[in-house]
């Protein structure tokens, strides 16, 4: 269970990015009675000299419950915004996005980080050729608080390709990720333990297989043993013979 | 049946030793040099007349013995680190020494002769103040502890407590020293700062207190720095703001008597706190009335005490060091005077002229009469101190008496770069050992130029050509340099050859270090805590050079970089050591020959703001100097070296340098982007917050490290491609909650380019310290988990397709890789972990681990491998898993030659794939080879050429002599 919820939202609701624009200049109770749950701004940053700039691009909602779960609403770039993405493209720029460091559950917000961000960027060539596909990865520690946030375009690439229709470029196509950390697996002793049980027990079963290597082949073993004392013995009787053969063959 | 067994047990003996070393191989490849640390006390064993034995007890923790003719260790005792196997205090008594160890927690007496250990005792708690030897009627047979609260005597001969007492007013009085003059009574000392001082003696019989004695001393904080026991029982105290001695009758007034230093006509250096040097040389006796007075830097006036008066005997200004020495009844002081600086040219070797002005501060150490302060003659040793040297601290004396009733002596000479140089009349250095190479912190092996020779033609390539013309002159004569040096080479090879055997010596002199055939020969280059640097040739271990940095700061962290090989010839190879302040951040260069170790004539920038982070780029200058970043706290960066060329080439590739900080105190991950005009902007962060974990340790890939396999073939021939990014950082934390249960140690894996984390995963119940390890496609951890060590290896696969084969970039990988993580328990903690590196990385790799027993294992990596199947499948080159790893003694790289406090291990890659170069460096330093995958590209020692040679000729004549006559067979059948 590697992501924890995958809640793709395509957002072009006009109602949701007000509030959503609103809520980053004030921390609004009206969301919480709408959404039932949280919302944090998503901002986005991308200018010629790189200078970063952030205006709001969406909106994370968290919505509490058995089941939390985050969704993204986001707004579509204006006429304006699109030519300047384009710009900043041109000259490779940077696509920058940043989040405030909260829970990512509605329900546990002990006290709001709204000065501190995590940020990401991406080339805005890439933003551009992908007509605005991203995939964008929240990422949690251990208790649910977002530690980092990372985006990449659907293709990465930056191939030069001109991108002619300013339409591609109005409507956000993102599909929301988050990932929490992963138990690690430990030393599976266990099933490792059984398997050796289970070895055993095989082993039990057709007791030929348990007989050690001198129970086994004793048969075959014994007579070349005795062969070899009955050789050796010999030797000892046959090699006065043969020495003194070999003296009479000297002489 | 029995000859049945001894053979299966020699087949599987001889198939198990297959990967060690052989017998006949051991100390061929490797070497081991064992260190004992700065020394702390040091004692002469002067039981025995004939007795060569000095001991050491050090910082480190050791207490050993040191030959005093050869310098070798000659048995060698290394406790605990850290405080619980501290070293407080030695005393030496004949044959006895007896050690105070870990803040007063255990007495133990060694023997001296063979190290053996005659008895420990462990003490009661309380902190560590004093100790010393009681002696009665001219034998010594206990000895007193001094603690916080108690004082305590126990038997010399078995460490049994004679008498345990509670000191009086304990709260109140700081009770710091203890003395004895072997009269039956034993002082205890203690002081309230700027009140009194208080002096309880007790009966060595029985420890009943005989009296008690409170004297106010209102000028007076520290006994122990300040006061000294002096003949008869008197106390000397020294107090700076009055600039007086005060006295005191420790058998009868209660009352100071004051001396102005002034009527002695003495003076005290401004803002030197004046130090009492006194000596007891047996302690059933009374201390010397005579003692030194320490009033400067310089300045030892050597002084007595002679019925309540106090005499000047001889003034010593400017003095070295002083010592007192005792051989039998004769106590003589040794004082080292600085002799006139000596300004000498030295002509450098080989023909070239080089003349160095170099300062030669040569030292004489003469001895005095104690009593009368005059000097004895013949007692003059002259010897020149190490310029590439520190200071020296310490002064230890050995006397002893001639045949003609002079006394003779030896000295040992401590200096500020840890260094011991034992001495002997009249100016011979003995030996010399370089403690501080029992710190190393930081090292890199350098290759060796072609020649000597070669390295020092520096000076003439280093002006800058740029006709053709010269271009080719330039060429030109470097080939016939080359040339020279090539029939030079052949020349004395020739020479040598016709030369018998025994004389042609080998010996490695920094003049004839040369590259050898497959590189296996190198300089390494080694940083000590204490500043000092060292380059010591790989081969044999020797010292070639060494360089105290005496401007390094005490608790400074170094940095060491190649910024040029030797690869580049003309140009002399080059390394840059950054030395930076722990505290303050601030930095210094230090760029010097790694070869030589001499300071580079280049001067480098100076370095006003405290330095984040510095990056070494692959990125080179005209001169093939790779460029070093330095980022400030300003987030500015500069460069070094800064010239026009490297500043255009920054300008260029500004967009594509990135840099990463990490701010653990925060745990805050930023990466920055170099802008074109060196400044720097921030373009991600991650924070982790440190309510719940804390950074330990990032890791990021070695520069030098290659993979050769993009892949790796599966059971059924397709192909898992590994996802090899040069830019993957490894994050290891560590939960804040130690609890048993809601701990675990967590690893992050980001993209050091881009920000984006990879992987992230915990372990739970799991519990530092941590050994975070990088390899390019999968990274090692090692943490405790329910009291045992474990293993966790994740690797990243990019799956059966690759996304982009040619190049790879951080900022075009969309696809997150697939993840495989396993855990394996290994049955031994472990001190520190590397991975063998070759030239290529074809060879596969071994992990290294430097265990705490002194063993180093190399663990070959097919271990750890993540898919290791549960059931034996069709994947033949994968083992069956097994959840705990096996320890093999043939693993053992170092057989019998334990490293101790295994620190780091250091691998580097020689010119023959097969074979890494290892160092593991602590205590101890051991060098070897290692062949992961066996020797394939060397043909073995007892390779039989002849047989080879002879039936490849015998089958190139047959071919020939077969091709004859199927020509006229072929033309006979033509005719037919």
């Amino acid at each position: 269970a590697l992501p924890l919820h995958i809640l793709s939202t395509l957002a072009s609701n006009n109602r949701k990015l007000k509030s959503g624009f609103c809520f980053c200049h004030q921390v609004g109770d009206a969301m919480d009675t709408e959404f039932s749950g949280f919302s944090v701004p998503l901002e986005h940053s991308f200018e010629v000299d790189d200078l970063a700039m952030f205006r709001a691009r969406g909106a994370l909602v968290m919505k509490a419950g058995r089941e939390p779960s985050v969704s993204l609403a986001q707004n579509q770039l204006s006429e304006e915004d699109r030519t300047k993405l384009k710009e900043v493209a041109a000259v490779d720029g940077l696509y920058r996005i940043r989040v405030p460091r909260v829970f990512l559950q509605a329900d546990r917000q002990p006290e709001r980080h709204m000065e501190s961000y995590i940020t990401a960027f991406v080339r805005a060539c890439a933003m551009v050729e992908s007509h605005l596909s991203d995939v964008i990865t929240l990422h949690t520690d251990v208790s649910g608080y977002l530690i980092g946030i990372s985006i990449v375009t659907m293709p990465g690439a930056c191939r030069g390709t001109e991108v002619e229709d300013e339409v591609d470029l109005e409507v956000f196509n993102t599909t929301l990720s988050v990932m929490v950390p992963v138990n690690a697996p430990g030393p599976e002793t266990a099933l490792f333990l059984e398997r050796l049980e289970q070895e055993s027990e095989k082993k039990g079963k057709n007791p030929q297989e348990q007989k050690s290597f001198f129970a086994k082949y004793w048969m075959y073993i014994v007579p070349l043993v005795l062969f070899l004392m009955m050789s050796g013995a010999q030797d000892q009787s046959g090699g006065g013979a043969g020495g003194g053969a070999a003296n009479g063959g000297g002489r | 049946m029995a000859k049945l067994i001894l053979l299966c047990l020699k087949v599987v003996v001889l198939c198990g030793t297959v990967e060690a070393v052989f017998e006949d191989q051991v100390g061929k490849f490797d070497w081991r040099q064992q260190y004992v640390g700065k020394v702390r006390f040091s004692h002469f064993d002067t039981h025995v007349q004939s007795s060569k034995k000095v001991l050491l007890a050090t910082e480190s923790n050791v207490f050993a013995a040191v030959n005093t003719r050869t310098g070798d260790i000659l048995w060698r005792h290394v406790d605990k680190t850290g405080p619980e196997g501290n070293i407080d205090a030695f005393i030496h008594h004949g044959q006895d020494a007896v050690l105070v160890v870990g803040n007063g927690r255990l007495l133990r007496s060694w023997d001296a002769n063979i190290g053996g250990l005659n008895w420990e005792v462990v003490l009661d708690t309380g902190s560590y103040q004093s100790a010393c030897l009681i002696g009665q009627q001219d034998n010594v047979k206990h000895v007193a502890v001094l603690k916080k609260t108690v004082i305590s005597l126990h038997y010399l001969f078995n460490g049994h407590q004679k008498w345990i007492e509670n000191l009086p007013d304990s709260d109140t009085v700081d009770y710091q020293t203890v003395y004895s003059s072997g009269n039956g009574e034993v002082y205890a000392m203690g002081v309230v700062p700027h009140s009194h001082i208080a002096i309880v003696a007790y009966s060595a019989e029985d420890g009943e207190i005989i009296k008690q004695i409170t004297v106010e001393a209102p000028w007076l904080s520290n006994i122990k720095s300040s006061c000294a026991v002096i003949g008869k029982g008197m106390l000397i105290c020294v107090d700076v703001a009055t600039v007086s001695l005060y006295m005191l009758d420790l058998h009868g007034e209660s009352q100071m008597t004051q001396i102005l230093l002034q009527s002695l006509g003495l003076e005290v250096s401004p803002g030197f706190h004046p130090v009492l040097i006194s000596t007891q040389p047996n302690p059933a006796r009374q201390p010397l009335s005579e003692f030194f007075l320490q009033l400067g830097p310089e300045h030892y006036p050597l002084l007595q005490l002679n019925n309540g008066q106090i005499v000047t005997l001889r003034d010593f200004n400017p003095a070295m060091q002083v010592s007192f020495a005792t051989t039998g009844e004769k106590t003589v002081a040794a004082v080292m005077l600085p002799k006139n600086k000596t300004v000498s040219l030295c002509k450098s070797y080989r023909e070239r002229v080089h003349l160095y002005i170099s300062m030669l501060f040569a030292c004489s150490i003469n001895l005095y009469s104690a009593e009368t302060g005059r000097r004895l003659l013949d007692t003059t040793v002259t010897f020149n101190l190490d310029p590439n040297g520190g200071k020296p601290v310490k002064l230890y004396v050995q006397a002893f008496l001639k045949k003609d009733d002079a006394v003779g002596y030896r000295a040992m000479v401590q200096t500020e770069d840890y260094t011991l140089t034992f001495l002997q009349q009249p100016g011979r250095v003995m030996w010399t050992r370089e403690e501080a190479l029992s710190d190393v912190v930081t090292m890199e092996m350098v290759d060796l130029p072609l020649t000597g020779t070669q390295a020092e033609l520096e000076g003439e390539f280093g002006k800058k050509a740029d006709g053709l013309m010269s271009m080719v002159l330039k060429r030109l004569s470097s080939q016939l340099i080359l040339l020279q040096a090539w029939i030079a080479h052949a020349w004395k090879m020739f020479y040598d050859a016709r030369q018998p055997r025994g004389q042609v010596k080998n010996e490695v002199t920094i003049e004839n270090l040369s590259r050898d055939e497959f590189n296996l020969q190198k300089m390494m280059v080694m940083v000590t805590a204490s500043g000092k640097l060292f380059g010591i040739d790989s081969k044999t271990g020797n010292i070639l050079w060494k360089r105290y940095l005496d401007n390094a700061p005490s608790n400074a962290v170094f940095k060491l970089m190649v910024q040029r090989t030797t690869a580049h010839f003309p140009h002399p190879p080059q390394c840059t050591l950054l030395i930076k302040d722990k505290n303050t951040g601030l930095a210094t260069l230090h760029v010097f020959n790694p070869i030589f170790g001499k300071k580079s004539h280049i001067t480098p920038p100076a370095l006003p703001q405290p330095i984040l982070q510095s990056l070494l780029l692959p990125l080179m200058d005209q001169d093939y100097a790779k460029v070093l970043l330095l980022v400030d706290d300003q987030y500015k960066v500069s460069a070094f070296p800064s010239t026009k060329n490297v500043l255009q080439q920054l300008q260029e590739m500004a967009s594509s340098i990135f840099f990463y900080l990490v701010d653990s105190s925060q745990g805050r991950l930023s990466g920055y982007r170099l802008r074109t005009d060196l400044s720097t902007e921030q373009i991600w962060e991650v924070v982790i917050p440190t309510e719940a974990q804390k950074i330990v340790s990032v890791k990021g890939k070695r520069p030098n490290e290659h993979v050769h396999s993009q892949g790796r073939v599966m059971g059924d021939r397709s192909v898992l491609y590994k996802y090899l990014n040069p830019n993957l950082l490894a994050l290891v934390t560590e939960s804040t909650d130690l609890h048993q249960e809601r701990s675990f140690v967590g690893i992050i894996l980001i993209d050091g380019v881009t920000g984006r984390i990879i992987h992230e995963a915990i372990q739970r119940k799991a519990r530092g310290p941590v050994h975070n390890m990088l390899l390019v496609h999968c990274g090692f951890i090692k943490c405790t988990k329910s009291r045992r060590n474990e293993f966790s290896v994740i690797e990243l696969y990019e799956g059966m397709e690759l996304y982009n084969s040619t190049v790879f970039s951080s900022l075009d990988r969309p696809h997150a890789p697939q993840v495989l993580q396993q855990s394996y328990i290994f049955p031994s903690s472990i001190s520190t972990l590397e991975a063998t590196l070759t030239e290529k990385g074809i060879t596969s790799r071994h992990l290294l681990i430097g265990l705490p027993s002194g063993g180093i294992l190399s663990l070959p990596k097919m271990f750890l491998d993540p898919r290791r199947p549960e059931i034996i499948s069709e994947q033949k080159n994968l083992i069956p898993y097994a959840p705990e790893l096996p320890i093999r003694t043939e693993w053992f790289i170092n057989y019998n030659q334990t490293v101790s406090r295994v620190r780091g291990i250091y691998t580097a890659p020689s010119g023959l794939e097969s074979t890494c170069l290892v160092v593991a460096y602590g205590l101890d330093i051991y060098q070897t080879r290692v062949y992961p995958s066996k020797q394939f590209d060397v043909l073995k020692d007892d390779y039989d050429y002849m047989l080879i040679s002879s039936v490849l000729l015998a089958l190139f004549f047959a071919t020939m002599i077969s091709k004859r006559l199927a020509e006229v067979k072929l033309l006979n059948r033509a005719w037919r």
